[in-house]
């Protein structure tokens, strides 16, 4: 029923936990609703327009967990122009999502970009 | 994959056929094959001798006369048989049937169809319990009402109608009352004249028998219930139900509810006490877990709880080898979360994190205890892992979140 991928991801989340929210240099996306069933929480932290760091924390199904932490995995080390490129499709490719199952890597990519843009928004509020 | 330990707590999904059942059913596939409507040879009538002693064993567990119970392929059918089948018979009489927002889908689709012919249905609510109120079942009867379908047992929850007052009340009202007894024949007691039922669904592969075998009991007596078929081609079960009868399927399902019967109330206890170490070890060991159903009516067997903050679906992931069941809308081909835990007002979130236990006859305490272990530590993993817990436990209160659902 899972892919080997979206188990491996599942049983050995990459980079869960939380970074201070707070912070000029994080970035943080929050999508998704408890009652349609998930909810992700993605954060990055940038220096000089790299990404050093990026946590998730997500309630949902194992494919959602996988797509969050698969996401945090791909962010690491890219620009932010670079991060903005990341599709979904690439996402539910990597974890061989099946159909029914390609909306957490919808979630996952609108994760990342509301966690760019928060970023930008501190950054231009300075 | 990884091999893992397994551990079936789905029963109320399906149970295995008891090695004793399957015995009873063997000679059926060779030995005796014949088919029960011949009439002219050994063969047959050695088919129709058995049909007939397992047709008077299941009409004597429920306090019924052989001659009432008619066989079908599950309880799904005899629920299309009942509903359909009473309210095409009474449609001059009237056109109004009143059902319940968690009955089985096997009751409520029927209803549904019959609501686009014209038909009238009125669906009674249940409160946080999964309980209907009597005086609203009451003041919903009308003279033109023919048919009341309530559950004794619900598949999700657990929760135990009073199926002997809903009786009472339809044949005080004139009307004729369906329930579909599947999670609770063969657990609780049933006696269709005590309880004056007119019309009972049940199945065998929920009390250890085999799949593709059901019933419909319906009342010959005081008064005597009239259906219209649903199935035509051979006219038999005196004309309610056309098909060949499934020999060894009715010969197991009589075994299996005899072997339910001859130690009932020990099995009850025994099962009862599985799901009450189940809960206990569980509830002790986390916080915010809510208990869904009626904490006094209910099947001994079930056990239906939200783990907050962590979606169903990823919580069975985290329990491999573990069989239950989810009310996690991912889990169902519908993308909803169970409309039984929506019916009873338990907002979307927790209807997400929900999973059914149905404890069976040959779970052991070791498993139990086993089971208790893997969903307590899996579900302390997903919560360090929930943006949700998080928040919870920073105290700020999840329903005034704006959140972007999609």
């Amino acid at each position: 029923m899972y892919s080997n991928q979206v188990i491996d991801h599942y049983q050995n989340p990459r980079n869960v936990g939380s970074l201070d929210k707070e912070s000029e240099d994080v970035g943080t996306g929050v999508v998704g609703a408890p009652e349609c069933g998930d909810v992700m929480k993605l954060q990055i932290e940038v220096q000089d327009g790299v990404i050093t760091d990026a946590r998730f924390k997500t309630f949902g199904c194992g494919s959602a967990i996988a797509s969050s932490s698969l996401a945090t995995e791909w962010l690491k080390g890219r620009t932010l122009d670079d991060a903005t490129s990341i599709r979904n499709s690439d996402i539910a490719k990597e974890l061989a999502l099946p159909p029914v199952k390609i909306h957490c890597s919808v979630l996952a990519e609108d994760a990342i970009r509301q966690a760019i843009a928060d970023y930008q928004a501190k950054q231009e509020g300075k | 994959m990884d091999t893992h330990r397994l551990v079936y707590l789905d029963h109320q999904a399906t149970t295995p056929v008891d090695p004793t059942v399957l015995e009873a059913m063997l000679p059926y596939f060779g030995q005796h094959f014949g088919n029960a409507a011949s009439k002219g040879h050994d063969f047959g009538w050695a088919a129709e001798k058995a049909v007939d002693q397992a047709r008077e064993s299941l009409a004597a567990g429920i306090g019924a006369r052989a001659r009432e119970i008619v066989f079908t392929s599950g309880a799904t059918e005899a629920d299309n048989l009942a509903v359909l089948g009473a309210a095409r018979m009474y449609q001059t009489k009237g056109q109004h049937l009143i059902s319940c927002a968690t009955e089985h889908k096997a009751v409520l689709d029927p209803m549904q169809a019959l609501q686009a012919q014209g038909y009238e249905v009125t669906f009674l609510g249940v409160d946080a319990q999964g309980r209907i109120d009597l005086d609203e079942l009451r003041a919903a009867i009308r003279p033109d009402t023919v048919l009341v379908s309530i559950m004794h047992g619900n598949n999700e929850v657990g929760n135990l109608h009073p199926i002997a007052e809903i009786g009472a009340i339809c044949r005080e009202h004139g009307a004729l009352f369906h329930t579909d007894a599947t999670q609770t024949l063969g657990k609780e007691e049933i006696d269709v004249d005590a309880m004056n039922i007119d019309l009972l669904s049940a199945s065998a592969h929920k009390l250890y028998g085999p799949k593709g075998i059901g019933m419909l009991y319906v009342r010959r007596r005081n008064p005597r219930v009239r259906l219209e078929a649903i199935m035509f081609g051979g006219g038999h079960e005196r004309g309610l139900r056309s098909g060949t009868l499934n020999v060894p399927g009715i010969v197991g399902f009589a075994k299996a509810l005899e072997l339910c019967l001859a130690d009932r109330a020990g099995q009850q206890q025994r099962i009862g006490a599985l799901r009450d170490r189940l809960q206990k070890s569980i509830l002790e060991r986390l916080d915010f877990v809510e208990f869904n159903g009626d904490p006094e009516h209910r099947l001994a067997c079930n056990l239906n709880l939200s783990f907050a903050f962590i979606e169903g679906e990823s919580l069975i992931m985290g329990i491999p080898g573990i069989a239950v069941s989810s009310g996690s809308a991912c889990t169902s081909a519908s993308l909803e979360p169970s409309y039984v835990l929506r019916a009873m007002g338990v907002g979307d979130e927790l209807a997400h994190s929900s999973i059914r236990f149905g404890i069976g006859r040959f779970n052991s305490e070791e498993e139990i205890d086993y089971v208790a272990d893997a969903v307590v530590a899996a579900v302390k993993r997903l919560r360090e892992m929930s943006p949700l817990y998080e928040m919870a436990l920073e105290g700020i209160d999840l329903s005034s979140v704006q959140w972007q659902g999609h």
